[in-house]
């Protein structure tokens, strides 16, 4: 249950970040959507970071991963904008670009995910948590 | 008024996509994406057919598109599974799982949106 909670009160901020975003960078119809690609390719960075300095040192909780990932992140970035603003500029005659959004997307997406995991893994390296300490000590012996 | 609205839609989006991917998760087994699929595309599905009419309220964008489906639909997570499954060195189910979620997400997204023209 408190999984669910942290969701709803995590996914209220990211959406509110989201929201904040778009009216920031209003797009132009038939425009290049700044505003869902930042917030797409950002969320992956941090979410990766994430994964790899939070998630994987607490695996017990119940409620990080639903608030930091599901909620904070999953409102932050989003699917359905990128999909309908991908509709939405084949509609305006500008298949190319539609196309081109796509692509620019799913690579700095997946790209910035990958690079917010090595990352997040690296500086977990660099700084041990205090619990982690002996088995470093261990390692060099 | 608009953030308020936003924030309801979200906070009714989040747990939904928690409750998919739980479920999902219960049914096919620990690392299953099958729950973030079908959020995405039914996301998609809403948001294309809310845009597609002709003149919906702010109001209802900001409740349902900006805050229901956008907090339903994830971006960072689709990221990350891929990342996940290539690690694994599954790159074939990583292809198809964006892939097929590009095809489904967008195609939904189409197909809400035309159908919403013709009303």
């Amino acid at each position: 249950m408190i999984g669910y909670l942290a969701a709803a009160l995590g996914g209220a901020l990211g959406a509110l970040g989201r929201w904040g975003i778009a009216e920031a960078l209003p797009r132009e119809a038939g425009g290049w959507p700044w505003a869902t690609l930042l917030v797409n390719v950002t969320g992956c960075l941090v979410l990766g970071l994430l994964i790899a300095l939070v998630f994987a040192r607490a695996p017990g909780s119940a409620w990080l991963r639903p608030f930091l990932g599901t909620g904070v992140l999953g409102g932050f970035t989003t699917f359905s904008a990128f999909a309908v603003e991908t509709v939405q500029l084949t509609e305006a005659g500008r298949p190319g670009v539609a196309a081109g959004y796509v692509a620019v997307s799913v690579v700095a997406g997946v790209a910035a995910s990958a690079l917010g995991l090595l990352a997040g893994r690296a500086l977990g390296r660099s700084r041990p948590t205090p619990g982690d300490e002996i088995t470093a000590e261990e390692s060099i012996a | 008024m608009t953030p308020l609205l936003v924030i309801v839609g979200a906070m009714a989006g989040a747990p939904l996509r928690l409750l998919a991917e739980r479920l999902a998760v219960a049914r096919r087994g620990a690392g299953s994406v099958v729950g973030t699929v079908a959020v995405n595309v039914a996301g998609s599905a809403v948001l294309g057919f809310l845009l597609g009419v002709a003149d919906v309220p702010a109001w209802v964008l900001a409740l349902v598109g900006t805050g229901f489906c956008g907090t339903l639909t994830t971006f960072s997570t689709l990221g990350a599974d891929v990342v996940r499954l290539g690690e694994q060195r599954r790159t074939g189910a990583a292809a198809a799982y964006l892939g097929g979620t590009l095809v489904l997400g967008i195609g939904a997204a189409a197909a809400a949106y035309g159908a919403a023209g013709l009303l």
